[in-house]
């Protein structure tokens, strides 16, 4: 049987130094940043604010939202639905399509004022390992409940869109282990839609469910 | 002292055991931080209480203060004023002299595996990194936004030397071919300003300055200059007073460079002296238990800032859970999300109507207490910023956006 090694991440945040002050430099910056950049402003309030349940929405939509005072684009930035997407520059083309399709719709463009521009940061991301192993769904659970937040947030949101992976880290050991039910229910949840402590019980309770079928 | 476990009960196990971690990725390499005063202000205060917790993890960190004349504090004062934005008039000799004293301090040092250089006074020391070698962060500890051209041009020469920058806020960020990194500042839950007191100290220190517990009371602490807006908090406050009995307090230390301050001091005394709810205090820098039991006896705490570097008053009070209103100026946005973990206004009227909400409606006023208070915890206690200091070493000698130290 395969052991599941559980792995841990800081983030570091590196400014840009490039900001926008409308809609247009918002459309510049978003096509051309590093996709770092992308899933920084994507991820920041899940970081940040992963006791809030709602969540608070994404970087851009909450500037076009607070700042700009677009309600309706900031809503519809705020309902890209992340967990669709496979890599970064797929969502990247989502937002680009969002504020363009609203550019080309109107010539309203109104103007951060001074002080509140929207600026561009990006994440770096280091990555440890914890001296947890699991080598059942038992140990899984109970190593679970003991992890940092870091940890789970590493093998849910890190490894399916940013490393690429497909799908979450915790999914692929399932079906490893020949769990495939298992493994398609968690990869079926919407992450983004729970607080961290929140979806870490969530794990926990279809493990304990689905981890006998 | 205080020690690194002692942090444990407030930030968990896993947190302290991650900088244990981090840490040993940084063995064998010594940390010298290089600063300009030993005692007083924002960066000596935090490396009194950061050194420590440093040697402690087993990252062998020291601190080093530049020496300089009154000529040079003069200048490096007028760097400082002109980096806010303000015009000032530096001479060629001053800047001549200004280099001077950076050899001079940096002929009689010996430098470490990593330097840490903290805001403009001691920047020109990297001249010896030619002939030295080694690793080198310049750390921008104040408002950077609107810096005059001809002082930003001086201080870029050498900024570009460095291997990062580190800056405060992401406004203060610039277009440099150096990477810059954000680390925002941080408090100390253990300090006397932050740390836990218990009811009976908090109800003394109301009865001592004489504020009713029975009915709101909303606080400012801040210095009394133009850019802390402490006669728009007055304004704010009367317009709230039409409607419910409340009482104002604004507290704070004197100190202050602004030359409009004795003006804006003197009419909020007239202020004050009009309205016995008005509860103005001056208050020595030993002040800290008082201010620690004003923002947590009081119903709501304000920064109606006009400008801010960081602000970290507003963290101060969040921590305590108490509901907090703010402007939207410098690192408050950082500190408040809008209506989930406090509340952020833009005008007297606006900041009236918060508070008049925040009184009327508790529950949602405990929730974002509750949620700022969480909100701190995570990101502005001064573990986060053992940990960002932690990664900004590491990253001297890693490259890429996912750095694999498993």
């Amino acid at each position: 049987m395969s052991e599941f090694y559980f792995n841990t991440k800081l983030d570091q945040t590196v400014l840009l130094g490039r900001k926008a002050r409308n809609l247009s430099e918002l459309l510049d910056g978003v096509q051309d940043v590093p996709e770092s950049c992308i899933y920084y402003h994507t991820h920041k309030y899940l970081r940040q604010h992963h006791y809030l349940s709602p969540e608070p929405p994404n970087d851009f939509a909450y500037w076009v939202t607070q700042v700009l005072n677009e309600q309706t684009l900031g809503e519809r930035i705020s309902s890209v639905d992340i967990i669709q997407f496979q890599n970064l520059d797929e969502l990247r083309r989502a937002f680009v399509d969002i504020i363009q399709s609203h550019l080309e719709g109107t010539e309203r463009l109104p103007s951060a004022p001074l002080g509140q521009e929207f600026h561009f940061m990006a994440s770096r991301t280091y990555v440890m390992n914890t001296p947890y192993v699991a080598h059942s769904l038992e140990e899984f659970n109970d190593v679970l409940q003991h992890v940092s937040i870091n940890t789970l947030y590493y093998h849910i949101f890190e490894a399916k869109l940013r490393l690429e992976k497909g799908e979450n880290d915790f999914s692929r050991w399932f079906r490893d282990l020949g769990k495939p039910e298992l493994a398609d229910r968690v990869a079926r949840l919407d992450p983004y839609t729970y607080t961290l402590e929140g979806l870490r019980n969530k794990l926990i309770q279809l493990v304990e469910t689905y981890g006998s079928n | 002292m205080v020690r690194i476990e002692d942090y444990v009960p407030i930030v968990g196990q896993p947190t302290i055991d991650e900088l244990f971690q981090l840490a040993e990725h940084v063995k064998g390499k010594h940390v010298q931080n290089i600063n300009s005063t030993a005692v007083g202000g924002g960066v000596a205060e935090i490396l009194s209480r950061m050194i420590p917790l440093l040697n402690q993890l087993g990252v062998v960190a020291r601190w080093d203060v530049i020496k300089g004349n009154e000529k040079f504090y003069v200048t490096t004062k007028k760097f400082h004023n002109g980096l806010h934005g303000v015009a000032v008039d530096v001479g060629k000799e001053e800047y001549e002299w200004f280099l001077e004293v950076n050899r001079q301090n940096a002929a009689e040092l010996s430098f470490e595996d990593i330097v840490f250089v903290h805001d403009p006074q001691p920047i020109a020391l990297i001249e010896r990194r030619k002939d030295l070698g080694k690793n080198w962060i310049w750390r921008c500890h104040i408002d950077f936004s609107r810096p005059d051209k001809t002082i930003w041009k001086f201080l870029e020469q050498f900024i570009l030397q460095y291997d990062s920058a580190v800056f405060s806020a992401p406004a203060f960020a610039r277009k440099l071919s150096i990477p810059q990194i954000l680390i925002s500042p941080s408090i100390d839950p253990l300090s006397d300003k932050n740390k836990d007191l218990p009811e009976e100290v908090i109800a003394k220190v109301f009865d001592q300055f004489h504020i009713d517990r029975s009915r709101p009371v909303v606080t400012q602490i801040s210095r009394f200059d133009y850019l802390k807006d402490p006669l728009g908090v007055i304004r704010a406050y009367k317009l709230v007073k039409e409607h419910i009995d409340l009482q104002l307090v604004l507290a704070g230390g004197g100190a202050t460079d602004d030359p409009e301050g004795p003006a804006i001091m003197q009419q909020v005394q007239e202020e004050a002296a009009k309205d016995k709810d008005i509860i103005v205090l001056f208050l020595p820098p030993s002040s800290d238990i008082e201010i620690n039991a004003l923002q947590r006896g009081s119903t709501v705490v304000l920064q109606k800032s006009l400008k801010e570097g960081f602000g970290l008053t507003v963290s101060e009070a969040l921590w305590k859970g108490r509901p907090t209103i703010a402007t939207a100026v410098g690192g408050i946005p950082l500190q408040i999300a809008h209506k989930h973990s406090g509340i952020l206004t833009h005008s007297v009227e606006g900041t009236s109507y918060w508070i008049k909400q925040l009184i009327n409606e508790p529950e949602f006023a405990k929730r974002l207490g509750n949620n700022g208070k969480e909100h701190i915890k995570n990101n502005f206690l001064i573990t986060r910023h053992i940990r960002d200091y932690l990664l900004l070493f590491i990253s001297l000698f890693h490259k890429g956006d996912v750095v694999d130290l498993a």
